[in-house]
Order: structure tokens, then sequence, then C-alpha cells
């Protein structure tokens, strides 16, 4: 292997760790946080994706796309939480489950009645459309620089938010124990629908920025749910740091896996989750050191 | 079990054996993968409602057991005997469940459904990926395995009515044998882990290890499940083993009822006729049902086999405590 194609499978891990976090750091959050098994979460990348299918067909750009739906996202996440997800709390696992697979049934149909059940492309603008040079006969498309860079930037904003902000420490002081922040005078149920927006929104954007480099299609929600359990379980349960060095871990492998073991690569993922599990049974981050 | 119960199950019973008295082959051939599911359903409600283990992944086992009978026969056209291929599908679910169940339960709670979840996806790539029976596409079975013994056949499995009737068989079969697992000291020592798994510690149980023989057990009758899926369907894909299937089948148990085997077998036929019902109406079923999913675990969540105590208790469950 020669290093321009090292290079460029190099960014394209780094760019599907980076997408996955962005997935699975809320997956994270709203489970260590509201204690919330949620299948559903992958249904608001694939709503995410759709939305800028929708929304750049009407406003004949994808940022303008971006723009409007992240907003909808945070107010469909925060209904959301209101009117289902804030039953579900006192609930068991098992119904927790159940509860959030019924959800994905009907986004899943929703979403067919909406707009059918073909493969749709969305159009890269106009701007980021070239490619880079890489070596003498390689290139790379700018746009996938630019998913990077976009995961990039939202990543180091959330850990600015949980580390410096007092809503953060409010965040983080409910991952760790939801209890005691609930005795100390916090609205946990406002904190929760805030967690829960904050989730929805950053499941969504991720699908809305990749959407122009996956296309959008039936079923798309439902792959990257499994792949942010992987996630969560390798990084351990609410911990955003465990979610970043294990969607890029998951990345790599993956990435490189499908180069080097194409009929394997599917397998490749989940070895890894097994030989973290004998390692620690509890992820690599155990508790809420978010 | 209640006189009424005991009712209600042989009137159940004698409806199953005069079904195809009555009813067309299509009536036949649905109650028996009905049945098939319901086998399916009771080795789950082992581990969720006995043990207590919520199992995200058990479709992996019910697809396992089915890809074995495609790769046991030399090729597609050339009849397995029933009497090694079954056993053998058997073991292979058994021996997977073995080494799935040692690495998942080294979690608990919410960690197993998910790694469960993730395992089962694991099996179902090794499927998707690469080129065993056809790969993403599945493979055909085109003649169904042959029950005979020495020249003699005690039942065809090509024969709508015969397969019926083994599947009633094997329903009754696998029903008697879990009952009988859970009144013996290994279901009481599960039922002892599901409430409080501390104490079966210190009273000297080694939980982890009846928990792994449980997901075994229920592993390897999955596989029982998933094989005659097979024979039925005469089709094999990755599809068998996805995490639809998995979820489903908790569905299953979960509607019916936990922990008492009848619920996963009454939670069988709901869903399946449901399903049925549903996707007669409009393409568009799986609002519907996605919908009645949601109302049922919201409203019943003891399950149908239940749902006169859940009843009493909206009923009265404030007044008298």
């Amino acid at each position: 292997m020669d290093l321009p194609i090292l290079l460029i499978q190099t960014l394209n891990s780094v760019q599907y760790g980076l997408l996955l976090f962005l997935i699975a750091s809320g997956l994270t959050l709203i489970f260590g946080i509201m204690g919330v098994i949620n299948l559903a979460h992958g249904s608001f990348y694939m709503l995410g994706a759709y939305a800028a299918f929708v929304l750049s067909a009407l406003t004949g750009n994808l940022f303008w796309a971006i723009a409007l739906g992240v907003p909808l996202a945070v107010a469909f996440g925060y209904l959301l939480e209101w009117a289902f997800f804030s039953f579900l709390y006192k609930r068991d696992h098992l119904q927790q489950v159940l509860l959030t697979y019924g959800l994905i049934l009907v986004f899943e149909e929703l979403r067919s009645l909406a707009v059918g059940d073909d493969v749709h492309g969305v159009t890269v603008p106009a701007t980021l459309a070239g490619s880079v040079e890489l070596g003498s006969t390689m290139t790379y498309p700018v746009f996938n620089l630019f998913i990077s860079g976009v995961c990039l930037v939202v990543a180091v904003l959330l850990f600015v938010l949980l580390r410096r902000t007092r809503l953060g420490m409010m965040i983080r002081a409910g991952a760790s124990n939801r209890e005691m922040v609930r005795s100390l005078g916090i609205d946990i149920g406002f904190l929760f629908r805030v967690v829960f927006a904050l989730g929805v929104a950053l499941a969504a954007f991720a699908g809305m920025v990749n959407a122009p480099a996956s296309s959008v299609y039936p079923g798309m929600g439902n792959q990257v749910l499994i792949i942010c359990f992987v996630v969560v379980v390798i990084g351990g349960i609410g911990s955003v740091t465990g979610a970043l060095v294990a969607a890029l871990m998951i990345g790599f492998v993956d990435t490189f896996g499908k180069v080097f073991l194409p009929d394997y690569a599917g397998v490749l993922v989940y070895l890894l989750m097994a030989v973290v599990l004998v390692w620690r049974p509890e992820g690599l981050f155990r508790e809420g050191r978010a | 079990m209640t006189r009424t119960r005991r009712t209600l199950v042989t009137v159940a019973l004698l409806a199953l054996l005069a079904l195809p008295l009555a009813a067309g082959k299509f009536y036949v051939d649905l109650v028996a993968k009905i049945m098939i599911m319901a086998v399916f359903a009771m080795s789950l409600d082992l581990l969720v409602g006995v043990t207590g283990l919520v199992s995200l992944g058990h479709a992996a086992f019910f697809g396992l057991a089915s890809y074995v009978l495609v790769l046991a026969a030399p090729d597609q056209y050339t009849a397995v005997s029933l009497w090694t291929s079954l056993p053998l599908a058997v073991a292979a679910c058994a021996l997977a469940a073995l080494v799935i169940g040692a690495l998942a339960l080294r979690t608990r709670g919410v960690y197993f459904i998910m790694v469960t979840l993730a395992f089962s996806q694991m099996v179902y790539f090794v499927f998707h990926d690469t080129k065993v029976a056809g790969g993403s596409d599945g493979t055909y079975i085109y003649v169904k395995p042959s029950a005979s013994v020495g020249g003699w056949s005690p039942f065809d499995l090509n024969t709508g009515t015969h397969f019926y009737y083994a599947m009633l068989a094997l329903l009754v079969l696998v029903f008697a044998f879990l009952r009988m697992l859970l009144a013996s000291r290994f279901g009481h020592a599960l039922r002892g882990i599901r409430s409080n798994e501390q104490r079966m510690r210190a009273l000297g149980f080694n939980t982890y290890f009846y928990k792994l023989a449980a997901f075994t057990i229920a592993g390897a009758v999955a596989g029982v499940a998933g094989y005659f899926a097979a024979v039925q369907f005469g089709f094999v894909n990755p599809e068998m083993l996805a995490w639809h299937q998995s979820a489903n089948v908790l569905l299953m148990v979960i509607l019916g009822g936990m922990g008492n085997l009848v619920g996963a077998i009454v939670g069988a036929f709901a869903f399946v006729l449901l399903q049925d019902f549903f996707s007669s109406l409009t393409k568009h079923w799986l609002l519907p049902m996605g919908s009645f999913v949601i109302l049922a675990v919201m409203l019943l969540p003891g399950g149908l086999t239940r749902a006169g105590e859940t009843w009493r208790f909206w009923r009265f469950g404030g007044r008298d405590g």
C-alpha cells in the first residue's frame, strides 16, 4: 500500500469515526443521564438525512437545508421527549426497547409515506464540489474533507459545552449521579429535555452533513444504530470521551478492514467489541466521566 | 394452573388438532408457521421471562440453524436426513450460544441488550458478506429433509398436514420440556436469579454458569425453530437472523406475557395474526403495527395472558391497594 492510498483511507477512517461519534455521543448521553435505551436513535440520523434531501431541494442549497434542519431537529427532539420519552423513565429496559422499536417502525413508515422508498442523492454544494490532488494520480473530494472538518468542529464544541459551561456541568453530574442532581434542586425534567434535544440534533446533523456522501435510503438509520451501540459498549455507557475513542477505533477498523479483508469487514467491528468485552466488560471508559 | 386456564388450554389444543380438517391450505400453513414462531418465542421466554436476561439477538440462533440445514446438504436438490441434520443444527446453535453467551454474560442490564444485539449482527454479517450459501441473496432449499428411518418414513414433511402435525407435536414437546425444566431445581435457580441474583450468589449458586446454561439451552431451542422455519419456507437468507427478527420475537414474548411459556405461545399467535391482518389492509402496515406495539406495551405491561390482572389494577388498584 503506497502513501496516497494510506492517506485516503486514513481520511476516510477519521470521517467515518467522527460521524459515528456525533450519533453515538447523543445515544450515550441519553442513556447515561436518563437511563433510557433508545433504539430509535438511528431514526434521527435517517430523519436528518431525509430532511437534508427535502430541504435542499426546496432551498436549492445544502447549507440552507442544514441551517433550517438543525433548529427543526432541536424542536423535534424537545417535543418528542415531552410527548413520548418522558413516559419511559419509570419503565424497565425491556419495555423501553420495545417502545422505541415501535417508534422505529412508525418513523420508517412515515418516511415511506412522505418521500417513498427510493434511494435519493443529495447534491454537493457547488463551492465544495471539487477534489484535491494527492500524489500524482489520486484525488480526494473536498466535500469529504468538509464533512470531517465540520464534524470535528461540532465535536470540539460539544466538549466545550460539556466541560466549560454550567449546563455541561449539570449534564456531567446527571450522568454520574442522577438522584444527587435532582436533590440539589436542579430541574431534572428540563435537563432531560435539553439533553434529548441535543442528542437528536447531533444525530440529525450527522445525517444532514453526510447525506450527499452516503445518499439517502430506507433503513439507513438502523444500520448506523447498531454500530453506534457497539461504539457505546466499547466506550462505556455515559462516557462521551469513550464514545470518541471508540468511534475513531471503529472508523479505522472498518475502513481498513474493507481494504484488507473485504469479505470479513462487517464482522471485524464486532470482533473488536468482543475483545474489549473480554478485557473490560464495562467499556474502556467506565462511569459517567463525560 | 386454575380450572379456567386448564379448560382454555384443552380447548385450544383440540382446536389446533382439528384445524386441518376444517381449514384450507393457507391457514394450515399459517398456523404451522405460527407454531414454529411459538417455539422460538418460548426459547426466548426462558431467558427474558424466567431468568431476566433481555436478549435482543436471539434471531442469530434461529437463522444459524436454517443455514446449517442448507450447509448440511451436498447441494440444493438432495434431501438430507431429518435425523442427522436437525441434531447437527441444534448442536451448532448450542455451541454458538455457549460462545456468545460466555462473552455477553460478562455484562449485565442494558449492556447485555446491546451486546447480544451486536453479536447477532456479527453472525448476520458472516452470512451477508461472505459467499456462504448465496451471500446476501440467500439460497433456495428445493427438497425438504426426509424423515425416513431405514426405508420406513413415519411422516412426510412435503405434505402440508403432515408438516402441520409435526409442528404441533414439536410445540407440545418443547412446551413440556421447558415446563419440566422450570419445575426442576435448575428452573427454580433461574427464577431466583431473576428476582435477586446477589442473593443467589450469596446462597452459593454460581449464577454465571446457570445463566450460561439457560442461554445455551435457549439458543438450541431457537435453533430447532429456525431449522423448521427454513424447512417450511424452502428459502434461507440473512434476513432470518436480522435484528428485526430478534425484536419481533421479543415482542411476541411481551405481548403474550412473560415467564410462563403459555404467554409466549399466545404472543406468537397474536403477533403473526396481527402482522397478517395489517399487511392485508395496507402496504404501509408498519405504521399500524408500530402504533399497536407502542400502545400494547404502554397499556398491557403484563401481556395478554395477564390482561385480567392489568384491568383489575387500573380499575381498582388506586382504591383497595
